[in-house]
């Protein structure tokens, strides 16, 4: 007897649940996205393709398990939505050939192979993978789907638009920026959180929200609806999300009630960046997390320390990528230390 | 004093809710299956020593008739489950996991059925509790859940006086099977009967029966037929598997955790199933022992499924064909449940105490053969394990054979009950890794026994043959001494014999010459008288005087060498 349970519906799930913070993406950022997730995809399958045959494994069963197409999915939504095509291809194949075929394949592989893919493009390739895009509302030229497709491809933006006005940086970089000058939240806020309205009025971008960046907000509500919905479906247990979620509202809690001039709120932490796409679907990749309910909420704390510690502290202006690996070195450790007490047994 | 009623119950973690499938092998009430030609009757249906036949081949023997008696404290008799002729005691097809043949006893049935004298205790009650389990062991009543334990050793509590707590396990979470349930909605009154015995023998203060709450009907009649009873308490507990698992089952009861090491007696419960207590209500009501149970004969090749009263020995193929099943369709036999019972390979394959249920899967109930793929550390195994093991750590170490490693994750508390491959999305076997495991480590362990006795055998070899090698030198050295010694002796000898000898040929020597010369004086005296020849031998001997000694010393030598 089987549960009608595999490794292709679990992957297909996780897919799935990502339609809704894909759909807010597209809505406020354009098309970019849509031709990442293509190339990423498209990428990643003939890499593992090449891979399993150089390898020796059964191809159908491996392409069928769709673990290819999820970490290309991550990854792309951590590329600029305007990245030129060859950033996306490189990070893909390199999630795939070398974070996970070289280290074994399905299952085996230590670290997150998007978050691999994700950094050495970051530290690789910093222009392209730093110059992100403002909402389509306030972007000087918003590109049709083709006009998106054909710069991401060939790099030919449309007569008259300068790649540097399209861009604009997010707004945990914002914030960091700012805050370097020292100017404190509250103010950086006001200036760059207006209504619409006077946005326009003063031809200032609004780049934060009510809760978080503007558009981002709602992006992170889409991928939290996608991960309760895991969460539902018992894809993903609630261990590493509450607690990577958790320890970063903690520790933004405590700082932002020290200083709340200089730390920004709780709550513009948890729905700014990658914060909910981490805790929902980064830091849940089983292969790389702690196995057992006390080791994942371990391992996602740590994840949420980490990611506050760098953010607030660190040169990037987010984190989640460095704090998931430097979990994911954890694991064994964290595997080792927090068994489960067994039937009949006394706690160790 | 209440029978049924809301208790606090607790709860297990993990559990899966398979399909259960149960509800097409209750619609027909229990029937007795036909009595069929040849019985074939395992020495082996039972945990322990297998029994030791007591008939020989063309023996008549009668219905409830011992045939093979217990070797040893954990072991089991066999009755003759009809009347009939022993036609053959040798090695047969059995149902087990490895396929293999074990001693069994054949019987050709005469069809008459006929009951050897059998009589009930009249009054149980006056038996004390030893004397009970003596009737019970020598009915052979085992554990009817499956795993088939001898039931006299369950219900015997040791030093402990009396017992805090019976559970009569009616919870049959395995899917497909009903056996239970029918047994509890048709035959409560035996099953009732059978918990007064059993509590009499294990001076029990309460009694639990629990029923998952997916069997209404059975709760219903358990309730109906235990009302007279004072503290028996019918328990209703949620449907999961494995709610049924003795282990599980206490701490949903009880709340307690039968330790690791130990066993539910040591908590005070001692848990046995309905159909054993109905079989030691028969053994002590009826006189007769366990020779027949109920079999469930269901899955998708079976056309009427249901339970049967099976005797014991009954091919499973005249079930299946009884309960107009198609042999054609089945794809996969199992014995048990899908969860935990085992695929069997051949049809022909005898009913045994431990046979709960024949089950014909067909080809669309069994899931699609998907690959099995490499385990993406999802922790759905551990999720679901009852006994909160990790599987996932357990199938790493189970593969990588590190054999110290699987037991230090606890492998030997798995009770292999199968969430875990029921769960895993990638498709691993599981159970089969960890039952691989636990038989590479007896083998070691045996093995290892085996390399101790061999290690001891080898030094007492090389102490044997050091021993040996002193003891014959010793003798070597004695002999060499006692040669030398002997030699010593008859040099010696030899020296005194020739010194005799030379003292003799000096004093032969010296009579001569006394001889010699009293006839010199005696020629002298005479005078002139011519020389007689003799005289002149003599003188000639004369001549030779002087040198007298000398000569008679050559003579003497080769005389004194003889010796």
């Amino acid at each position: 007897m089987h549960a009608p349970v595999s490794v292709t519906r679990v992957m297909l799930q996780v897919l799935l649940a990502m339609i809704p913070g894909l759909a807010a993406y597209i809505w406020f950022f354009g098309w970019g996205i849509v031709y990442n997730l293509l190339i990423a995809m498209t990428v990643a399958v003939v890499a593992e393709t090449v891979m399993l045959a150089l390898r020796g494994r059964p191809l159908r069963p491996y392409l069928l398990d769709g673990s290819a197409l999820v970490t290309a999915a991550l990854l792309a939504f951590a590329i600029p939505p305007l990245a030129p095509w060859w950033v996306t291809a490189i990070g893909s194949a390199f999630a795939i050939v070398v974070a996970k075929h070289l280290y074994g394949g399905l299952g085996y592989n230590p670290f997150n192979p998007a978050m691999v893919g994700y950094v050495m493009l970051l530290v690789s390739f910093p222009r392209e993978m730093t110059s992100w895009v403002p909402p389509l509302d306030f972007s000087v030229y918003p590109m049709s789907f083709l006009e998106a497709g054909r710069y991401i491809l060939t790099g030919q933006l449309p007569a008259g638009v300068t790649f540097d006005a399209l861009t604009e940086a997010t707004p945990l970089d914002t914030l960091k920026t700012n805050l370097g000058m020292g100017n404190t939240v509250a103010e950086i806020r006001a200036q760059l959180g207006l209504d619409e309205a006077t946005s326009r009025l003063l031809s200032v971008i609004p780049i934060f929200g009510a809760i978080g960046g503007k558009g981002w907000e709602w992006i992170a509500g889409g991928f939290l609806l996608g991960g309760l919905w895991l969460i539902h479906r018992r894809i993903i247990s609630w261990h590493i999300p509450l607690a990577m979620l958790g320890a970063l509202a903690i520790m933004a809690l405590l700082f932002y009630l020290i200083a709340p001039d200089r730390y920004a709120s709780p709550l513009f932490h948890l729905f700014s960046g990658a914060t909910m796409l981490g805790a929902f679907f980064i830091a849940t990749d089983p292969v790389t997390a702690a196995s057992s309910p006390m080791g994942r909420l371990i391992y996602g704390a740590g994840i949420g320390i980490l990611t506050y510690i760098i953010r607030a502290w660190g040169g990037y202006p987010d984190s989640i990528a460095f704090a998931v690996l430097l979990m994911n070195m954890a694991v064994p450790l964290i595997d080792h230390y927090f068994k489960p007490r067994v039937f009949g047994h006394d706690r160790d | 004093m209440s029978n049924a009623g809301a208790r606090r119950l607790w709860r297990f973690r993990g559990g899966v809710h398979p399909p259960q499938h149960k509800q097409v092998s209750t619609t027909l009430p229990v029937r007795p299956a036909a009595l069929p030609a040849r019985l074939t009757l395992p020495l082996h249906q039972h945990i322990g020593e297998p029994a030791e036949p007591l008939v020989k081949r063309g023996q008549q023997v009668l219905k409830g008739q011992l045939i093979a008696r217990p070797q040893g404290y954990v072991s089991a008799p066999v009755h003759a489950p009809t009347s009939g002729t022993v036609v053959d005691i040798g090695e047969y097809p059995v149902p087990h996991p490895s396929g293999l043949s074990a001693p069994c006893i054949v019987i050709e049935a005469d069809g008459e059925d006929r009951w050897i004298d059998h009589a009930p205790v009249a009054d149980y009650q006056s038996l004390s509790p030893s004397e009970l389990r003596n009737v019970i062991r020598e009915a052979g009543i085992v554990g009817l859940g499956g795993a088939g334990f001898p039931t006299y050793i369950k219900l015997n509590p040791g030093h402990r006086k009396a017992l805090d707590t019976l559970i009569l396990n009616g919870v049959e979470c395995e899917p497909y099977i009903t056996c239970d349930d029918m047994l509890m909605r048709e035959r409560a009154g035996e099953i009732a009967a059978g918990i007064g015995i059993v509590r009499h023998a294990l001076q029990a203060r309460q009694c639990l029966v629990a029923i998952e709450d997916n069997k209404p009907e059975a709760y219903d009649a358990m309730c109906r037929a235990t009302a007279h009873l004072e503290d028996v308490t019918v328990v209703q507990v949620p449907t999961l598997y494995p709610a049924g698992s003795e282990k599980q089952l206490i701490k949903v009861l009880t709340g307690k955790e039968v330790p690791s090491d130990g066993l539910a007696l040591h908590i005070g419960v001692v848990c046995t199933n309905v159909g054993t207590a109905a079989a030691v209500h028969r053994a002590i009501d009826r006189g007769e022992p366990l020779i027949s149970r109920l079999v469930t004969v269901t899955g998708g090749a079976i056309g009427r499924p249901g339970n049967l009263e099976v005797l014991l020995g009954t091919p499973m193929e005249e079930l299946i064909h009884q309960c107009a099943g198609d042999s054609g369709a089945i794809e996969r036999l199992v014995m048990g449940g899908p969860m935990m019972g085992f695929a069997l390979h051949r049809f022909d394959l005898p009913v045994i105490k431990t046979t709960n249920c024949v089950l014909a899967l067909t080809a669309a109930e069994l899931p699609p053969p998907r690959p099995v793929m490499p385990c993406i550390r999802c922790g759905a195994c551990a999720d679901v394990c009852p006994v909160n093991l990790l599987p996932q750590q357990l199938y790493w170490y189970s593969k990588a054979k590190d054999l110290d490693r699987v037991q230090e994750y606890h492998l030997f508390d798995c009770i292999e009950c199968g969430c875990c491959s029921y769960v895993c999305p990638s498709n691993i076997p599981l159970v089969q890794y960890f039952r691989y495991a636990k038989g590479d480590i007896w083998t070691r362990e045996r093995e290892k026994e085996k390399a101790d006795i061999a290690r001891r055998r080898h030094e007492f070899r090389l102490e044997r043959l050091a021993r040996e090698k002193a003891e014959r030198e010793a003798r070597r050295n004695r002999k060499k001494a006692a040669l030398q010694a002997d030699t010593a002796r008859r040099e010696k000898q030899a020296e005194i014999q020739e010194a005799i000898a030379r003292t003799q040929a000096r004093r032969r020597a010296a009579m001569k010459a006394a001889e010699t010369q009293r006839r010199k004086a005696q020629q002298t005296a005479r005078g002139r008288e011519r020389p007689s020849p003799a005289a002149r031998n003599a003188g000639g001997e004369g001549g030779n005087e002087k040198s007298g000694a000398p000569a008679g010393m050559t003579e003497d030598a080769p005389q004194g060498k003889d010796e």
